[in-house]
């Protein structure tokens, strides 16, 4: 077992414990604050791959600017454990948890003997993930895509301030 | 390490994401489960992407990895108007339960 899978044992660990106590926590800022940790590890995750770029951006973007904006969204409304509405129906609980795992039970034996199984792939290593190759790529290929994602954000922010004006 | 072992990890987070989206009756917690399912799935796409080696070309499967970018664009585009709507909901009704939308229908 060298450095690099005790490395991707602990982050998935890690990713998966937190993203079942993001499902299971009875507080949503504990709820919050596992989904942030879960977002850290698949951010090492990304820096096991050599993806460089997708890991700071990871952090910057998903841990440092949305997750921050739902703790925004939380602390406005002053949700705690006591005002959480929580499931009573047993029915709804049993039945997400088994659809879910079904699902997992599903796609796992559909994709067992598929023509990828045990292909390795290249960690630490390759110029996959550096950024300056990702940026010649971006701004020569896929250019169109970069601009009207600017569009795209513009349309969002003109979207979230006509739909939370107040009446008058 | 084998692809098998990204492509399950992938899953397991990605049917968390739904259980978590099926089970909770809070908004916003919904909301960040599926932030979770679009994280899976940027997983599985970057494992995709480290699997081309190719010597003639180094930087063969980049495409996944601006792929995940524009997923990263799109979903921090769709949680600003995401929460703007549950902030406009959570001021007309008081409370982010998503059992209380059912009054929509009478």
């Amino acid at each position: 077992m060298n450095i690099t899978q005790v490395l991707f044992w602990f982050l998935s660990v890690l990713a998966v414990g937190s993203a079942m106590m993001v499902v299971a926590s009875k507080n949503p800022v504990h709820s919050i604050l596992f989904l942030i940790i879960t977002f850290f590890a698949i951010s090492g995750h990304y820096i096991l791959l050599n993806a460089q770029f997708l890991a700071i951006v990871n952090i910057i973007v998903y841990a440092g600017a949305i997750m921050v904006l739902f703790l925004f969204v939380v602390m406005l409304m002053n949700l705690n454990a006591e005002s959480e509405p929580s499931q009573k129906n047993k029915y709804i609980l049993y039945g997400g948890t088994i659809a879910g795992a079904s699902l997992l039970l599903v796609l796992v034996a559909a994709l067992k003997q598929t023509a990828t199984t045990g292909q390795m792939i290249q960690t630490n290593g390759g110029s996959v993930g550096l950024i300056e190759n990702l940026g010649k790529l971006l701004f020569t290929d896929y250019v169109f895509p970069f601009e009207i994602s600017s569009v795209l954000f513009l349309s969002a922010m003109i979207g979230a301030v006509v739909v939370s004006k107040r009446e008058g | 390490m084998p692809i098998n072992y990204y492509i399950f990890l992938a899953l397991a987070l990605f049917c968390i994401g739904i259980i978590g989206v099926l089970t909770r009756r809070n908004a916003i917690i919904i909301f960040m489960c599926i932030e979770l399912m679009l994280n899976a799935a940027n997983l599985l796409l970057v494992a995709f992407s480290k699997m081309q080696v190719d010597v003639n070309q180094p930087t063969a499967g980049s495409d996944a990895q601006i792929f995940v970018f524009f997923i990263m664009v799109v979903a921090a585009a769709e949680v600003s108007v995401g929460l703007a709507i549950i902030v406009m909901l959570y001021r007309n009704i008081h409370s982010v339960d998503v059992n209380f939308l059912n009054r929509l229908k009478n």
